[in-house]
């Protein structure tokens, strides 16, 4: 479903992400992990083809990124790290709007909305326009946004980040429950979100792949601490100052 | 055909709801109306005092009396695009610099829609508020046509005009908010522009020469003079046509540069 290969992405002189490959199946939850400025906003913004990537290409959910960008924006959901809404519209407005934009029929949408609604536990605020949610609820609204076509493959961007718990575990079960008919990728901080959902991990340090393996051998005889600690330890670049770069 | 007929109106919608939930439609139409309000008073009480000017001098009487089409509504048409300059920078402000600065620009240009379908969409939205604007406007105008006697082809293609005129301008100002992604930045520099062009024939005559006619030809306000007095012609509309489709073409090129940046 998804197939990143060799993903290089340069801002002037600056290498943000470099030699990038990873593969992701259908009902893979895929772990995204690294530290601030490994190149993880940058390398999910090249596979949603918001950025262009300077060399190298990927697959999601079957089409190329470069070619048929047109495709692959059919078949994706995403969900940036802040979940870019329209304060000025209701949440439901807001979901039928995107939804038409996403090619989502009206008679689909009227069943599609008030089970997105229910999914991410939005009735209470259904009818509050966006600008006056909390960061929790803009969240979930945005991951609303993400499912609402029904999309092969989600990219979600820190989608836990500014949650409280009870939210965080609703989420994650969420996020599990998508598994079954879908690839996820999900990039996050929380290493036992990742121990907790995902069935694959990849590392990114310093704009490369330090590590993508699958969770289950990986933590056989190890933590996802240890582990990660390990493989960003062998980088000794990553204060190089391209955070800044990755971030714009 | 019609999936993409869709997609524009899904943004038109839109764009209406962000210009009617807040407060900036309300505000730019009340003023314009106001602004109208008061210089058509102006006009018809100029109007009123060459009348009376008229009446004092007997042995003018058996000329023809100054036309009212002339003297009240091409006027205040011709002070409608000044105010025009000031106010559709209002209006397109927002389109695409604010956007880009929420964000939400990273959803529109990830999602199916082909950016030509994003632009015209919003233009058509500012489009939308802005022929209502200059509905209300013609308001007045309507006003003589029922208590005075006034011509009212010469109105109506007058209004035409005024609508040529301010679709080109929006097409510009949206133009320009795709450029940036401070608003603030985006309405002073349509203001510059649009002031700009609207004055661009003023050194004319001073150039003189096939430079002076090129600058006649590119004002708006030159070419829309006709049609304020009631002559239509082909060259007038294809230039304010012209005008529009550069604009939807700058902002299409800058937001596809910007997709792939």
């Amino acid at each position: 479903m998804i197939k990143v290969m060799n993903l290089e992405k340069r801002f002037g002189d600056v290498t943000v992400v470099s030699g990038v490959s990873f593969e992701a199946e259908r009902g893979d939850i895929l772990g995204f992990l690294g530290p601030n400025g490994a190149g993880k906003t940058t390398t999910m913004r090249m596979l949603v083809t918001f950025l262009p990537p300077t060399s190298g290409t990927a697959e999601v959910a079957g089409y190329d990124i470069l070619r048929e960008s047109a495709e692959v924006r059919k078949r994706l959901g995403y969900l940036p790290e802040n979940p870019p809404l329209y304060n000025e519209m209701r949440v439901t407005e807001y979901l039928k709007f995107m939804g038409e934009i996403k090619g989502v029929s009206s008679e689909e949408l009227k069943s599609r909305i008030p089970d997105l609604v229910d999914i991410c536990a939005l009735s209470g605020v259904a009818n509050k326009l966006c600008g006056h949610l909390s960061k929790g609820f803009r969240q979930r609204v945005g991951l609303a946004q993400a499912l609402i076509h029904n999309p092969d493959v989600i990219i979600l961007d820190e989608p836990t980040s500014g949650l409280d718990p009870v939210q965080i575990i609703e989420i994650r079960k969420l996020i599990s429950s998508l598994a079954e008919s879908h690839t996820v990728v999900l990039s996050t901080h929380i290493l036992p979100e990742v121990t907790e959902v995902c069935n694959k991990v990849v590392i990114l340090s310093a704009g490369k792949v330090a590590l993508e393996s699958d969770l289950e051998e990986l933590l056989q005889d190890r933590t996802l601490e240890e582990v990660f600690m390990e493989s960003i330890a062998l980088d000794t670049s990553r204060h190089s100052g391209s955070e800044q770069v990755a971030i714009q | 055909m019609s999936g993409c007929v869709k997609n524009i109106y899904a943004i038109f919608k839109r764009e209406m709801l962000a210009f009617f939930v807040s407060p900036i439609a309300y505000i730019v139409i009340t003023g314009f109306i106001f602004l109208c309000a008061y210089f058509f008073y102006n006009f018809l009480g100029y109007y009123d005092l060459v009348l009376q000017q008229y009446a004092a001098m007997p042995y003018q009487m058996n000329k023809q009396l100054p036309s009212m089409n002339e003297f009240v509504v091409a006027r205040y048409y011709y002070t409608l695009m000044v105010i025009l300059v000031f106010m559709i920078p209002m209006l397109t402000m927002r389109l695409i610099a604010e956007e880009k600065r929420t964000g939400t620009f990273e959803l529109l240009a990830i999602s199916p829609l082909s950016v030509t379908e994003i632009v015209l969409g919003k233009f058509f939205g500012v489009s939308f508020v802005v022929i209502v604007m200059l509905l209300l406007a013609f308001l007045f105008p309507c006003l003589l046509y029922i208590y005075g006697q006034i011509e009212f082809m010469p109105m109506l293609t007058g209004l035409i005009g005024m609508i040529l005129y301010a679709l080109g301008f929006v097409a510009i100002g949206m133009a320009i908010s795709s450029f940036t992604s401070n608003q603030m930045v985006a309405a002073i520099s349509s203001m510059v522009v649009l002031l700009l062009l609207y004055m661009i024939n003023s050194p004319a005559e001073s150039v003189g020469g096939s430079i002076g006619e090129l600058l006649k030809y590119l004002s708006p306000s030159e070419q829309v003079v006709d049609m304020l007095l009631g002559v239509v012609q082909l060259k007038t509309v294809i230039y304010f046509v012209s005008v529009i489709l550069f604009g939807i073409f700058l902002s299409q090129r800058a937001l596809e540069a910007q997709r792939w940046r």
